[in-house]
């Protein structure tokens, strides 16, 4: 699907002024245009190197609607393609995880070898019944290999992949959103890195519209008033509410890229400690100690903390309490695909690790008793936008409209007060751009868009 | 001979008994009576439901999410189990306001081992259907097995042990705000 016109667009979001059509929510073709202009064009999350540990290891994953096999090859390359055979169609993996030399299609038996000592591209078709007799010298093995990413790239144990070779650098995506990033995944004794993934991805199906998630979790305070019945029963690690105390949060939003949080500004010294995941006293001990090796370990470096955020245009994640990654996968306009990934730090004590992942299974996910109340109220505003009627009544996003001041230190940030709606402009006047078909050189004004991507090695 | 006859009356009895109890059971969640169904639980409960992954037959093992160390759809005791039936009575939980229907179905109930120590525990298994039906049109159906061990406690059966095999991959329903 081709992009959508500026003068569509216009009348679709007015960011300036806060407002914008339930039609992006509900509109088959504007759906099918956002495969192609947001999905296909954007750095997507794919997984995580813990999923694919050892060579010839595999994960499926998915990049907007399509299937993609997430592998690690003999030679330790980690490599994504599109998750179905180039003769048929077939999807060629309908494992969820495992293990394989080669992956060969149930079908008409067509096989794939991702493995450099074989073949010279990773992807080739190597296998193919009645080679010989049915094709002769006709058949191309190279120019019928599987559909390889271009762009995959590791991040802390995150993986990424991008379907456009013009594409920009992951770090140029991300810009200094990095930063609320690696709150989520360095160690938190403030270490680069050293965050793991619990084993099992919770997935479940939603009937919404997957830039409602998206715009959620980019820092919307505003509904905390949604989650009373949780805050009442108390299921935080401390025995009250559902988290541990937090100190005061701002919208923080990237502009120019469509990112933003709830988090801190940028601060030089750790705040004192607060006790954590008290009603576990060993955990408790354990995080005090934690909270010595931070102060130790980033001494008057600038460092930020977040509760939630989203990275454009689909990759969700909670850095603090708890902490974990929600990918939306689209799959139409009013049905979402939930991913979710549970993070702990590596090295962590065993108890810490249960008490995080029992505090983590009833916070989030479909049984979660937080994100269950969020389930139906995304549920619901689609379910009632789908109409005629509904359809000519904007979506409202005027809270703190104006109230945008640049956040000193991190660059191209704004920060518009706590209660905001400014991130939620943002973001979607980066889809707007997207959708309107602008080529890289606009998208990224202020980077360049040549720079040769990093590879995964 | 009389004993043999003997053995399967009490066995026959204990079934039935057991029977009696999962009806009982499924008769207080669909009727909503939640904090009556805490009762029915022992303070050391274990209340887990794994993940099922699509994985190649000959690598069963990995088919299900482990327990106490993997992610689970849920993995909990008495402490959760009663914070859910709390805020399900706070009236300001959404996704069950207004109350969801539910039926509770359980057949093929087996007892897979009986333990006549102190206090007597049977190790059981069943089949369970699990309708929910909510506001207009959405309908939710769970199907799958579940393994149970249930301990004779002084006031009678508990349930001290729950493992639910829901029989999905991709959760189908937008969330899990029912009891099974």
């Amino acid at each position: 699907m081709g992009a959508i016109s500026e003068q569509e667009i216009r009348g679709l979001v007015d960011a300036a002024n806060g407002t914008v059509s339930r039609d992006i929510f509900v509109n088959q073709a504007i759906f099918d245009a956002e495969l192609e202009q947001v999905f296909a064009r954007s750095w997507l999350f794919v997984g995580h190197e813990g999923l694919i540990p050892k060579p010839e290891d595999f994960f499926a994953s998915r990049m907007g609607k399509d299937p993609v096999i997430l592998t690690r090859n003999k030679q330790g390359e980690i490599l994504v393609f599109l998750n179905s055979c180039t003769h048929r169609g077939m999807k060629l993996c309908r494992y969820d995880q495992g293990n394989a030399r080669a992956f060969t299609c149930p079908y008409h038996g067509w096989s794939f070898s991702t493995n450099r000592d074989i073949v010279d591209e990773p992807g080739e078709l190597v296998g193919v019944p009645h080679f010989e007799a049915g094709y002769g010298d006709r058949l191309d093995r190279k120019r019928w290999g599987l559909a390889r990413c271009p762009n995959v790239v590791v991040y802390k144990g995150t993986i990424w992949a991008n379907w456009d070779s013009e594409a920009p650098s992951f770090l140029d995506w991300l810009g200094d959103m990095r930063h609320y990033l690696d709150f989520a995944l360095d160690h938190r004794d403030g270490s680069s890195g050293g965050s793991e993934v619990i084993g099992g991805v919770q997935k479940w199906r939603v009937k919404t519209n997957w830039k409602i998630v998206a715009e959620n979790f980019i820092g919307d305070m505003y509904h905390d008033i949604s989650h009373r019945s949780v805050d009442t029963v108390g299921i935080g690690p401390g025995g009250t509410g559902r988290r541990d105390a937090q100190r005061p949060r701002l919208a923080i939003g990237f502009s120019d890229l469509g990112h933003g949080v709830l988090g801190e500004m940028p601060h030089s010294a750790e705040p004192d400690y607060a006790p954590t995941f008290a009603s576990h006293p060993e955990v408790e001990a354990y995080y005090r100690k934690i909270y010595d090796a931070k102060v130790r370990n980033l001494g008057d470096q600038p460092r930020v903390t977040n509760s939630v955020g989203t990275i454009f245009p689909n990759m969700s994640f909670h850095s603090r309490q708890p902490r974990t990654i929600l990918i939306t996968h689209p799959i139409s306009p009013t049905e979402v695909e939930l991913w979710r990934f549970y993070l702990v730090d590596a090295n962590a004590p065993q108890a810490v690790k249960d008490a995080a992942r029992h505090y983590y299974l009833r916070y989030s996910g479909p049984g979660g008793m937080t994100e269950t109340d969020d389930l139906e109220n995304w549920t619901y505003a689609i379910g009632s936008s789908e109409g005629a009627i509904a359809r000519r009544h904007d979506f409202n996003y005027q809270l703190a409209l104006g109230q945008a001041k640049p956040v000193p230190g991190l660059q191209g940030a704004v920060q518009s007060g706590t209660y905001s709606e400014e991130n939620q402009r943002i973001f979607y006047r980066r889809w707007a751009q997207f959708m309107s078909g602008m080529n890289w050189s606009e998208l990224m004004p202020g980077s360049d868009a040549t720079e040769e991507v990093a590879h995964a090695r | 001979m009389l004993a043999d006859q003997q053995a399967a009356m009490e066995r026959l009895l204990l079934h039935r008994e057991i029977e009696e109890f999962m009806s009982t059971e499924a008769e207080l969640l669909d009727s909503r009576r939640f904090d009556d169904w805490l009762t029915l639980l022992a303070p050391d409960i274990r209340y887990w439901m794994p993940m099922m992954r699509n994985v190649h037959s000959t690598n069963a093992k990995d088919e299900f999410t482990n327990e106490q160390a993997e992610t689970n759809w849920m993995d909990e005791g008495l402490e959760t189990l009663t914070q859910r039936v709390r805020q399900l009575a706070t009236g300001i939980h959404w996704a069950e306001e207004p109350v969801s229907r539910t039926t509770h179905m359980v057949s093929n109930v087996r007892l897979l081992d009986v333990r006549n120590g102190t206090p007597r525990e049977v190790d059981t298994s069943c089949r369970f259907l699990v309708y929910r039906n909510r506001q207009q049109d959405e309908a939710d159906t769970f199907i799958g097995k579940r393994l149970d061990t249930l301990r004779h406690a002084p006031e009678g059966w508990v349930i001290a042990r729950r493992e639910i095999r829901l029989d999905q991959n991709v959760l189908l329903a937008k969330n899990l705000t029912t009891f099974f």
